[in-house]
């Protein structure tokens, strides 16, 4: 790899850890379950990585390593439908009561 | 526009869908916006990596989606509320282990070609993917205590171990990244992915029960930056941001529930926390005193202003509806009844509060610790339901304690306080509650669900 490239991803880094920082200390506590299982669904990203590794070309080596990206797909896959559907789930519990 | 372009164009704007839906949780108004938002990013960057032309083949792809997909749903919809924390637990573990598998699928294909810095790259996903999928299982098998005890493991030379374990993956790790297309780079991979996966067990087994919360955490942000490391490999900007979020994320309610009992981080990982304390604590002065339901009952009716302290006890009992029940008849009286949520109540940050939600009680009428403790001496009645060590004012007056500093709801400061409790059994932390001997403080004894039922019985025939 080379060390544009290195040092191009670890600018975008630095900058994304201090805007998560900034972004997630402002919510709630109350908020802190849906915010963990929003993060869950989130960290499936990685299946942007086991897409292209279990859709690489037929033959060689290739066909056993498309078969561990399948498997990583089925895990992130996992993360991205579990994470936000119970994130949906439980925000749609969260509701203010009008004072009669 | 050329392929590439359009498919980077998306990936920037699934990252801005990823901030904007963390940034729309600072409400719980706009929170469900946001994770649609969110969600939406997801599903467009997917669909874009699809059309990729490195994209040669499907049927891995179609296969893992819907095996996948599946599995996921039925989690979702499957779990009760009070297994969130055991859920969140798992899809750590998964998140790491699909980083590591990324990895290994990546070493397969191409051992030639990553230099140092690809090798390094590839370690270090490796790893944290594998530490974060073994620790997350004993994390969640802890919670379940189904296959190990609660209880904190112990074992004699246990940092000797670790230690050794830590060295093996280091030096494993250098040969590897050294020269990828080796001979033997195969075996290094095998062995430092194997180390890793035993140093999380390793980390997690001598952490009690009690501190799973902040494992849990913490492991959050591991898959968040196995996550991260895993976009070095595959030079993918949107898995670097999306990574560093989620890590972020876990760091900082690491630091919270830290915060919350008082302790540092390298406190809670070296374990041991919730063996009972031995050495002199402070002598208890008074008695508890017990009252019966009519004497709690006449307590409430008379009372204009509740605060109820709700412990994981309280889920336990299956009492949250009963709570409201009980809620709505203080209200229908013209008390006004607030809750007082401990940062570490519950079995994970903000779990409380979720498991009140889903009883259908209105989200403002929840409080923070910090937001309630100076109105605590206008209160009336403060009821503390199956909570223990976070209203146990030791950990402001007794030094010797091992509560000492920790941050703790006054309950003590209002005018009468009502604990329900099963038995007069001590909290997490095996030490005894100065609360209890208080002369304002009253015990009602029994499960906490019936006792809450005969109360609003109590005040529908009173009424």
């Amino acid at each position: 790899m080379e060390t544009t490239i290195l040092v191009f991803l670890l600018f975008i880094l630095v900058l994304s850890i201090f805007l998560g920082f900034e972004v997630i200390s402002k919510v709630p506590s109350l908020l802190h379950t849906p915010l963990m299982s929003g993060s869950n669904a989130i960290s499936g990203i990685t299946v942007l990585g086991a897409l292209l590794a279990a859709g690489l070309a037929k033959g060689g080596t290739n066909d056993f390593a498309a078969l561990l990206g399948g498997c990583a797909v089925a895990f992130a896959m996992i993360n991205v439908a579990g994470g936000y559907f119970v994130t949906n789930r439980m925000l749609n519990m969260f509701k203010k009561k009008e004072k009669k | 526009m050329e392929l590439t372009t359009l498919i980077n164009i998306v990936y920037i704007l699934s990252a801005i869908t990823f901030i904007l839906g963390f940034k729309l949780m600072s409400s719980p108004v706009s929170a469900k916006r946001g994770n649609i938002i969110s969600a939406v990013g997801m599903g467009a960057a997917i669909i874009v990596t699809l059309m990729d032309t490195h994209v040669e083949r499907f049927e891995f792809i179609l296969g893992g989606m819907v095996i996948g997909t599946a599995i996921g749903l039925l989690f979702a919809f499957r779990t009760p509320m009070t297994g969130m924390p055991q859920m969140v637990g798992l899809l750590n573990g998964f998140g790491g282990l699909a980083s590591l598998l990324v990895a290994w699928a990546e070493f397969h294909a191409h051992p030639e070609g990553q230099g140092v810095f690809g090798g390094t790259v590839l370690w270090l996903t490796a790893i944290i993917g594998s530490i974060t999928f073994s620790g997350s299982l004993i994390a969640w098998a802890k919670l379940e205590e189904k296959f190990i005890s609660g209880k904190p493991i112990m074992y004699t030379g246990q940092q000797f171990v670790t230690g050794a374990v830590l060295f093996g993956i280091l030096a494993t790790g250098v040969l590897f990244a050294l020269d990828t297309v080796a001979p033997e780079a195969y075996r290094y991979f095998a062995l430092f992915s194997v180390l890793a996966f035993i140093i999380g067990i390793l980390l997690v087994i001598p952490i009690g029960g009690a501190d799973m919360p902040v494992v849990i955490c913490l492991l959050n942000s591991y898959s968040g930056m196995a996550a991260c490391a895993s976009g070095f490999i595959v030079q993918n900007n949107l898995l670097i941001v999306a990574g560093a979020l989620v890590g972020a994320s876990g760091i900082i309610l690491t630091l919270i529930m830290c915060k919350a009992m008082n302790r540092s981080v390298a406190n809670v990982f070296l374990g041991g926390f919730g063996t009972p304390v031995t050495g002199a604590a402070a002598q208890v002065v008074g008695e508890m005193k017990e009252v019966k339901i009519d004497g709690a009952y006449l307590m409430l009716e008379a009372a204009s202003k509740v605060v109820i302290v709700p412990g994981y006890g309280m889920a336990v009992s299956q009492a949250q509806h009963a709570v409201r029940e009980l809620t709505e008849a203080l209200e229908k009286n013209g008390a006004e009844v607030s809750f007082a949520i401990h940062p570490v109540a519950g079995r994970m940050p903000g779990h409380m509060n979720v498991l009140l939600a889903e009883a259908n009680i209105s989200y403002d009428a929840m409080v923070e610790m910090d937001a309630i403790n100076p109105t605590m001496d206008t209160v009336d009645v403060c009821m503390v339901i199956g909570a223990n060590d976070v209203v146990n004012p030791a950990a402001q007056e007794d030094k010797t304690s091992p509560l000492w500093g920790m941050p703790i709801i006054e309950a003590s400061r209002a005018r009468t306080v009502i604990v329900m409790k099963r038995g007069k059994g001590k909290g997490f932390a095996g030490v005894e509650n100065l609360l209890f001997f208080r002369n304002n403080c009253r015990m009602l004894y029994g499960d906490a669900k019936g006792s809450l039922q005969t109360l609003v019985s109590e005040f529908k025939g009173g009424s």
